[in-house]
């Protein structure tokens, strides 16, 4: 099935896990945060938050910054109304 | 009259319960290298620094950038970047899952070229994450009547800007700031964005900010350690300034020595 993640379209297992997603990732769980349909999911809730067709996922982490961004370069999110 | 200690050495800094020795806030973006990044934020004597937040990329593994920061300072997220109250929502939300704090330096910028706060859609946002305990500390233009609207809906403070993000023009209304700390005496003030060197931070907390917060100046000087210093005691020199109240500026000259005895 198709997921969306950081704005890219993925394909994965059926019923596979936030955990596990992030794992099959190979993303480090400290300090980053996940969203899923724009809603945080807290941490403790990933291993339990099982993933469906369609389901848009925001990883985030920390990069250097005092202030500003440009648009194009930096947007966070891709702020499609259709999903 | 002796003075007191308190006039002397200064009170510390309080945001929302918080004490901070140092009124320098400074940013993580722009430096050369992680240690001349490390060696600045320690010769400034910040104990806040900002860090905005991002994608994760999936293509390459990435280390934190966390772990290059003093574990000593507080991590101050921010929205920037964001440019609709969505966006600067869902990033403060983010960043107090990711980090456990619940304090967000609130940007909502308005055009891409000045980098201005759309201030309408700032106070939509702040209103919306005081309402979630959030402890928000908004960027904005220095303009009075959006700054108390911000104070309303329950921000921790205001961060009006002296000059657009990054352009070290210094500050460019003083009026504006002193007519801010006039009318919000009570409100914290910190000066956001557009410090270029020493002088510019000297003169918005002699205006009265009880807090700087830089980034480019200090990361993008020929050496940032030796500005960080700079603005350390800028900041420092501008605030007792302010605290010790200035002599009056006069057209003509007044002599500051006697008259009397002067040989003829």
């Amino acid at each position: 099935m198709r997921v969306i993640v950081n704005g890219e379209e993925r394909e994965i297992a059926e019923g596979l896990t936030l955990s596990r997603l992030l794992e099959e990732l190979e993303l480090a769980p400290e300090r980053i945060a996940v969203e899923l349909n724009r809603k945080v999911i807290r941490r403790a809730d990933w291993p339990q938050t099982v993933l469906r067709e369609g389901d848009r996922i925001e990883i985030v982490h920390f990069v250097g910054g005092g202030f500003g961004g440009k648009l194009s370069a930096h947007r966070l999110f891709d702020l499609d109304r259709s999903s | 009259m002796i003075a007191t200690r308190s006039a002397i050495f200064d009170e510390a800094l309080e945001i929302a319960g918080r004490r901070f020795k140092s009124r320098l806030i400074v940013g993580t973006g722009k430096y050369r290298s992680y240690e001349e990044m490390k060696a600045a934020h320690a010769a400034s004597g910040a104990e806040i620094v900002t860090v905005a937040v991002r994608r994760v990329p999936l293509d390459r593994r990435v280390e934190s950038f966390l772990d290059h920061l003093d574990p000593k300072l507080m991590i101050l997220p921010n929205t920037a970047g964001c440019y609709t109250v969505e966006e600067a929502v869902r990033t403060a939300r983010l960043a107090r899952e990711a980090l456990g704090t619940n304090w967000i330096k609130l940007e909502v910028i308005g055009d891409q070229t000045t980098l201005f706060p759309d201030n309408e859609q700032t106070i939509e946002a702040a209103r919306i994450l005081v309402k979630e305990d959030f402890v928000v500390l908004p960027y904005v233009t220095d303009d009075l009547i959006v700054a108390k609207k911000l104070l309303d809906v329950g921000c921790a403070a205001v961060m009006p800007l002296a000059a657009p993000i990054g352009s070290g023009l210094g500050v460019q209304n003083p009026t504006n700031l002193r007519i801010l700390r006039e009318q919000l005496p009570d409100a914290i003030l910190i000066v956001d964005a557009g410090v270029g060197t020493a002088s510019d931070a000297a003169i918005a907390m002699e205006l009265g900010a009880d807090a700087v917060l830089m980034n480019t100046a200090i990361a993008e000087a020929q050496h940032p350690e030796q500005m960080a210093r700079a603005m350390r005691l800028a900041v420092e020199a501008g605030r007792l300034a302010y605290l010790a109240g200035r002599m009056p500026k006069r057209l003509y000259a007044s002599a500051s020595s006697p008259l009397a005895g002067v040989i003829r």
